[in-house]
This record gives C-alpha cells, sequence and structure tokens, in this order.
C-alpha cells in the first residue's frame, strides 16, 4: 500500500504549531515511516507536487492571496485539518477584526502603503470546508499524533469535545477559581490541552476556544462576584481565540 | 472494610483513648500498611500517601461556601477541624483514568491483558462519616450489583478505614439532614472522636469490625468511660445542630412532581454545564471508555475515565444527544442524585458533604435549589 501523502501548510501564524509538528521527536521517525511527508517546508526542501492525502493548515486568512491559495489547497487535499488557535479562530491577529486595520497599519509600519491586507483575520472553515479541527495555541502533541495514528488506521480520531473543568477534576486540580478566586475562562473553555493552566494555579486563558453551549453570561456574573473589573473581563476574551464567535460576543458585551 | 461491623466477635472490644492520632499512624507504618491521610496541597486538604505523621495538617481549617474555598489556620492544637477537600477517596477507590486492558496484534493472534494494578493493603485515614455513607453508595453499585468491578471491590477488601468524627461542620455540610453524619456509627475498622480540649483526654477510639479489635488491643491506652462516650456524643449533636443547610424531607418524591418546573431553565441560565459537582462528588460513578492505538495499528489499549452527565457527548446517540438543553442536563443530575438514585439502588445518591455546592465555579447550591423547585407548584 503506498503510504499516505502529507502536507504542511501555512497562513498567518507564529510557526509555533508547525514546530509542534516537529516537537513529537518520539513519533515523528515512525510517523515518517508511514506516511510520506510530500510537502513541508518548514522541515524540509523537498517538495513533492499534489495531490495530498492529508493537509494540515496552520495560520488564518489575511490577505486575498491567502484566499486563493487556501482554495487551492483544499482542490489538492483529500482531508484538510485545520490546526491551532490561527486555523480554527483567527488568532491574536483577529484583534484588528473589531479595530481600525487602516489606523494599525500606520502606527505599525513605517510604510504602510507596501501593506496590503484583508480587514479581517479569519478561521480556514470561514473559506473552504474543513474536515477536522485541533485547537490550541499551540496545537497539542497528542493530538497531532491521534490524528495521524486514526487517519492511518482509517478510524476516528479522540478529540475530546468536553470542557477544561472536566481535566481538571480528572487531573486532581484544585479549581483555581474556587480555591483562590483567580479568573478562569475553562468552563467556557474545549478541552485538550492536558490541563496546562489550572494544573500550575492559573486561570486558563481560552486557547482552545469555547467549547460546545459555553455560558459566557453565567461566567461573567462570577468573574463579578470576584471582583473582576469589566475591562479585565474583557482582556480574557481578548487572547488567541478572541474572535471565536462565543469569546469575540462575550468579548463585546464587556465593551 | 475487612469485617462487618458488630458480628459477634468483632467490634467487641471496648473503645479506648489515646492522646495522640500519630500513634496509630506509627502503629500502621509499622505493619507495612500503605496509608492514605488528608494532607494539605496546592490550598487545599485532600487524601495522599502518608509517610510522615507529621504530615497530617493539624491547625488547619476549611472555609467554604457556594463556589468559595479557603483554608486558614485554626486552634493549633485540634487535629481535625477541617472537613472534606475537593476530590476525596473517589479519586483513591475509583481512579479518574484507569487503563482496562492492552491488546497486542502479532502475525496470528491478538493477545489481551488484564491491566489492573495491584493496591496494596491501605489504611483509609481521616474518612469523614459522609465519605463512609458515599463509599458505601459505590459499593453498592461498583461491588454489589449483577455486574461487579472487581477491582474496585478489590480496593475496598484491601482496606482499613479509620474514619474521624466530625467535630465541626462547614456552612456547606448537610450530613444532618442526610442522615449520613456527622457521626458515623458502624462500616468503618475503627474511628476517632477528637474531644474537647478540656475534656482531659484527646481522642475517643472506636471499633466496629476483628480489623480495628485487633488494633485497639495492640495500641494499649486507658479504656473509655461513659462521660467520654457522653462527651463525643454532644461533640457530634452541636456539630450537626451548627449545619445552616437542609436538605427538604420530601425531595425524593417531590422532584417528580416538578420535572416541567420553570426553575429548571432558571438554574440552567446560571448554570456552565461544567460538570464540576458530578465529579466533585463523592457517589457519582459515571465513566467513559476509550480505545487508544499506536501508529503501528499493532498496539490498543481501552481506559476508562470519569464522564459526566454535563457533557454533551454523554448522552449522545444516533442522531443528537438525549439531553441537548442546559436545563435537562441538571435536571438530569439532581432528579438522579435525589429522587431516581432511591428507585434504583435504594438509597439517596446525595449523602450531604456540600462538595458540588463548594466546588460549582460560580456557587449553585444544590440545597438552595431544591427548596426553590420545592417552594414552587407541582406540574
Ligand atoms: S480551574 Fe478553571 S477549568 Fe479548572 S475547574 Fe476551575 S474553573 Fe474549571
Ligand atoms: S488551560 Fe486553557 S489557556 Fe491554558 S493551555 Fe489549556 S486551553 Fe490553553
Ligand atoms: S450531591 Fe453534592 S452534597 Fe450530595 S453527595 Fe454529591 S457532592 Fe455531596
Ligand atoms: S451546577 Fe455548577 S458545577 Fe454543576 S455543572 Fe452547573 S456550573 Fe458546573
Amino acid at each position: 500500500m503506498a503510504r499516505p501523502k502529507l502536507a504542511v501548510w501555512k497562513f498567518a501564524s507564529c510557526d509555533g504549531c508547525q514546530l509542534s509538528i516537529l516537537d513529537c521527536e518520539d513519533e515523528l521517525l515512525a510517523i515518517a515511516d508511514r506516511i510520506d511527508i510530500a510537502y513541508f517546508p518548514e522541515a524540509s526542501s523537498r517538495m513533492a507536487p499534489g495531490p495530498y492525502d492529508l493537509s494540515l493548515v496552520e495560520g488564518s486568512i489575511t490577505t486575498a492571496d491567502d484566499v486563493a491559495r487556501i482554495k487551492d489547497i483544499r482542490d489538492q487535499s483529500r482531508t484538510l485539518v485545520a490546526i491551532g488557535a490561527c486555523a480554527t479562530a483567527g488568532g491574536i491577529q483577529a484583534l484588528r477584526n473589531t479595530a481600525d486595520v487602516a489606523e494599525w497599519t500606520r502606527l505599525v509600519y513605517p510604510r504602510p502603503e507596501y501593506i496590503e491586507t484583508l480587514a479581517t483575520s479569519t478561521a480556514i472553515a470561514d473559506h473552504v470546508r474543513v474536515d477536522l479541527e485541533l485547537h490550541g495555541c499551540p496545537v497539542s502533541k497528542a493530538q497531532l499524533v491521534e490524528l495521524v495514528t486514526a487517519v492511518l488506521a482509517g478510524r476516528r480520531p479522540q478529540i475530546p469535545s468536553a470542557v477544561q473543568c472536566v481535566e481538571c477534576k480528572r487531573h486532581g486540580t484544585p479549581c483555581v477559581m474556587v480555591s483562590h478566586g483567580t479568573p478562569c475562562l475553562g468552563p467556557v473553555t474545549r478541552a485538550g490541552c492536558g490541563n496546562l493552566c489550572p494544573s500550575v494555579g492559573r486561570g486558563c486563558y481560552g486557547c482552545f476556544g469555547p467549547v460546545e453551549g459555553a455560558n459566557t453570561d453565567a461566567l461573567a456574573a462570577q468573574f463579578r462576584r470576584l471582583g473582576l473589573p469589566e475591562a479585565a473581563q474583557r482582556a480574557l476574551y481578548g487572547g488567541v481565540t478572541c474572535a471565536a464567535p462565543a469569546f469575540a460576543a462575550a468579548r463585546g458585551r464587556h465593551d | 472494610m475487612e469485617a462487618l461491623p458488630n458480628t459477634a466477635d468483632a467490634g467487641m472490644t471496648r473503645p479506648r483513648l489515646i492522646d495522640d492520632p500519630r500513634d496509630l499512624l506509627r502503629h500502621f507504618l509499622g505493619q507495612g500498611y500503605r496509608i492514605l491521610a488528608p494532607q494539605e496541597r496546592d490550598g487545599v486538604i485532600d487524601p495522599a500517601p502518608l509517610t510522615e505523621p507529621e504530615a497530617l495538617p493539624r491547625g488547619r481549617v476549611d472555609d467554604q461556601g457556594p463556589g468559595h474555598y479557603r483554608l486558614r489556620d485554626g486552634d493549633p492544637d485540634r487535629w481535625f477541624d477541617y472537613v472534606v477537600g475537593p476530590s476525596g477517596w473517589k479519586a483513591w477507590l475509583y481512579p479518574a483514568r484507569r487503563k482496562l486492558w492492552s491488546a497486542e496484534r502479532t502475525d496470528d493472534r491478538l493477545t489481551f491483558r488484564d491491566a489492573t494494578t495491584a493496591w496494596p493493603k491501605t489504611v483509609l485515614f481521616g474518612v469523614r462519616p459522609c465519605e463512609l455513607a458515599a463509599i458505601a453508595r459505590q459499593r453498592r453499585i461498583f461491588a454489589e450489583g449483577p455486574y461487579v468491578d472487581t477491582a474496585f471491590a478489590e480496593r475496598l477488601e484491601r482496606s482499613i478505614i479509620v474514619v474521624v468524627q466530625c467535630a465541626r461542620s462547614a456552612p456547606t455540610c448537610f450530613c444532618a439532614s442526610m442522615d449520613t453524619g456527622p457521626r458515623a456509627v458502624a462500616g468503618y475498622d475503627l474511628a476517632l472522636t477528637e474531644l474537647p480540649a478540656d475534656h482531659g483526654a484527646a481522642f475517643l477510639v472506636e471499633s466496629a469490625s476483628q480489623a480495628g479489635d485487633d488494633v485497639l488491643h495492640t495500641l494499649g491506652g486507658a479504656t473509655a468511660r461513659p462521660r467520654d462516650h457522653a462527651a463525643a456524643l454532644d461533640l457530634s449533636r452541636a456539630a450537626a445542630a451548627r449545619q445552616t443547610r437542609t436538605m427538604p424531607d420530601d425531595i425524593a418524591g417531590g422532584l417528580k412532581l416538578r420535572l416541567e418546573s420553570p426553575v429548571w431553565a432558571d438554574i440552567a441560565s446560571r448554570c456552565l454545564t461544567c460538570g464540576n459537582c458530578t465529579l466533585a462528588c463523592p457517589t457519582c460513578f459515571c465513566s467513559d471508555v476509550e480505545e487508544v492505538s499506536d501508529l503501528s495499528g499493532d498496539h490498543a489499549e481501552r481506559w476508562q475515565l470519569w464522564d459526566s452527565c454535563f457533557n454533551s457527548d454523554f448522552s449522545f446517540i444516533h442522531g443528537g444527544p438525549v439531553r441537548s438543553s442546559p436545563a435537562a442536563r441538571y435536571r438530569q443530575w439532581m432528579t438522579h442524585k435525589l429522587s431516581y438514585w432511591h428507585d434504583q439502588f435504594g438509597s439517596s445518591g446525595c449523602v450531604g458533604c456540600g462538595r458540588c455546592i463548594t466546588w460549582c465555579p460560580v456557587g449553585i447550591d444544590l440545597v438552595a435549589e431544591a427548596d426553590r423547585l420545592m417552594a414552587e407548584g407541582t406540574d
């Protein structure tokens, strides 16, 4: 049986998710044995042409060129998986979605006239059909390996849909909200990171994006009881998943 | 539990008085037991392996309220003035994640291996009365029904239970109204009551099993007098009297008449459906199983992990989840716990420990909501 062909693509992003792929050190050789890493410019100068069995797409869509390129990638890919907060929610760069982009461009670049950009940073799924999303900033290595394993076995990958709080309880992490009043987005955030922030006593800042049915209003009521000012609540939702609809709406309510 | 309480030849040893609970710990350590006992970690007190008797969190007290838990210093001489922590004994007896078996594929066959790990002989030290009741309710489910979780049953069989009777109740405790505390009367091996400072003797130690009797014999110490018993009972009565929450008497039947109450939707508007209440609850027993395979496809494992009826996938069947709304999910949790559990297992699913109240990140209060539901008319 021919080895499935893998391609890894980059849009507007920091490359952290691609580094997570390279960081799967223990599994990487086994993966390379079973999968033809046909296109992965960050890792290899060999760039074999499509079509590809599996495309992993990092980054958000921020230029007209991106819009055309992602359509072309979709056409060449049997399975397309968006990886990371940028590709699934627009990333931190989506803060521009509620700002004046022309003004930001003037503030940041000495020669703003060279910059050609869209007014928004959007997720891959806003432009093409996406078969699966792996969330997180960066994506979880365990989920990447699980995805590849599932593709090879021809089964559905096991990607949790539960809320972060479930991970706290499964890990025996005392709730940071209850035990020290630290604001936490865990109750509205999808699990999958392995309980990183609460397990070191920090509140979750939502990098895996909103869980299905996120009740941000109920959480806001508790943040107010904890004495968290409106501006701080707004800032909590202004992270790498700020443009995910449930978080964007919650952020808007604290204007 | 090593033996049933109060059979003809067990639990007959007269209660003793001891000065220092560390003597008991040293005894068990000397006998080669693993001890699990409440200890302070990450701002909470929860059971953990104890190798050093000094590690008991003497003088510490837990302030608990809806969505609120803080440790502070209390009377430095008191050993057990805190009550229950977030994880409790459930995390030990029924671990949050557990490998059930693994399978290996070779050219001509599949080989399955049981992945159950051995449970050393263990002392569960400092079990509170509500927790003892919760352990018995989980045992009813895991070990006394038609399908026995043999790993759970073995963990309990190989454990000695040392109860600490509660002299102090947290504001979230309502065991008195659930008939599970603050004094355990049976089902343990040994029970300690920390007597008041002015009583003149520190601890009353009672046995309810052969294993408990054996320990009492080796420990020595003075035989308890009637006034020691009286002091212990007074203490428990006072702890019960200080409880501020009371579950409505008729809740089991009453909820069944209020399944369409508007209160469910009101609770749901405040509820995160985060599942913390279910996972912190010492009787909640739901789990999921997950299959994992490796890249080669020749090695597979089956894992069991805690699940919650608040997860939308929990009731997912062909076509969608059975309980798609948050109101339906809260109603499932509360009616199962407080009502249908009676029909299913012959008791309430709630032992009144207050964990679901304390560890709800938004402080939804099971007892207050039960009161509100009962105050509303029937459907
Ligand atoms: S720490 Fe955050 S994620 Fe964990 S249980 Fe508390 S609110 Fe939920
Ligand atoms: S706890 Fe939250 S913010 Fe932290 S890594 Fe996990 S999902 Fe991201
Ligand atoms: S329902 Fe709440 S109070 Fe009752 S046993 Fe469970 S956690 Fe404790
Ligand atoms: S009642 Fe509280 S702990 Fe339970 S699911 Fe709702 S918000 Fe979470």
